[in-house]
């Protein structure tokens, strides 16, 4: 059971990994982009969780932790450059 | 019993993808760049904390071993993500919102977003426009 229920979240991932690429392509907006970019960082994270879950192995929590920071200082980072026009002043 | 927690871990994954799902779709349908902040910081929050407490008990009771990284990313997650929303929508007011379209906060002043520093003046910009 646990297995279907990883293949269909991985699905979920997947097909959500792709609008995120859809909206970072195609955006109205800046802002929208840098956002989807940030979920592209999320959804990669529980993507990563997921293939280790399947592969059932702990190595992969290092690589979603440092997925997570380096999502979270980017986006702030490109936040920050569309506020001030600059990153550190 | 483990046949509980076969059940409990897959339903915490269904939830978790669905609600990415949900998260990441609402990115691209919703109408204007301030509600579609609200979809993937709060729905793809929610779907990957959902997936790492799933991985957290998939480990502790199949693979006998207890790990907390999980619980240390879920908490990150759930910080940072209120942060970086909040950053996005400060730079979305910004760019897309002049002062004038916006309702006036309480007292006099400004929003925090438009008020202008001193050390770099609008003035000083506009010369340096000029000169080059």
């Amino acid at each position: 059971m646990i297995t279907y229920a990883l293949m269909f979240a991985i699905g979920c991932y997947a097909v959500a990994l792709l609008f995120n690429l859809y909206r970072v392509v195609q955006s109205p907006g800046v802002t929208d982009r840098v956002l989807a970019l940030d979920t592209m960082a999320v959804n990669a994270i529980a993507l990563l969780v997921l293939f280790g879950i399947w592969e059932g192995t702990a190595i992969f929590f290092e690589a979603s932790i440092l997925y997570a920071m380096t999502g979270f200082v980017a986006t702030v980072a490109y936040a920050k450059f569309l506020l001030r026009g600059d990153i550190i002043e | 019993m483990e046949l509980f927690w076969e059940i409990l871990v897959s339903a915490l994954l269904v939830i978790g993808g669905f609600f990415g799902l949900v998260g990441s779709y609402g990115l691209v349908k919703l109408p204007d760049p301030m509600t579609r902040l609200h979809a993937p910081t709060k729905a793809a929050t929610l779907g990957v904390g959902g997936v790492l407490i799933a991985s957290m008990v998939y480990f502790a009771v199949f693979k006998g071993h207890l790990s907390l990284h999980e619980l240390m990313i879920t908490i990150f997650i759930f910080l940072t993500a209120p942060i970086s929303a909040h950053f996005l929508s400060k730079a979305n007011i910004f760019h897309d919102w002049p002062a004038d379209k916006l309702p006036r906060p309480e007292g006099d002043g400004q929003w925090a977003v438009h008020e202008v520093e001193s050390d770099t003046s609008a003035e000083e910009l506009l010369e340096a426009e000029e000169n080059s």
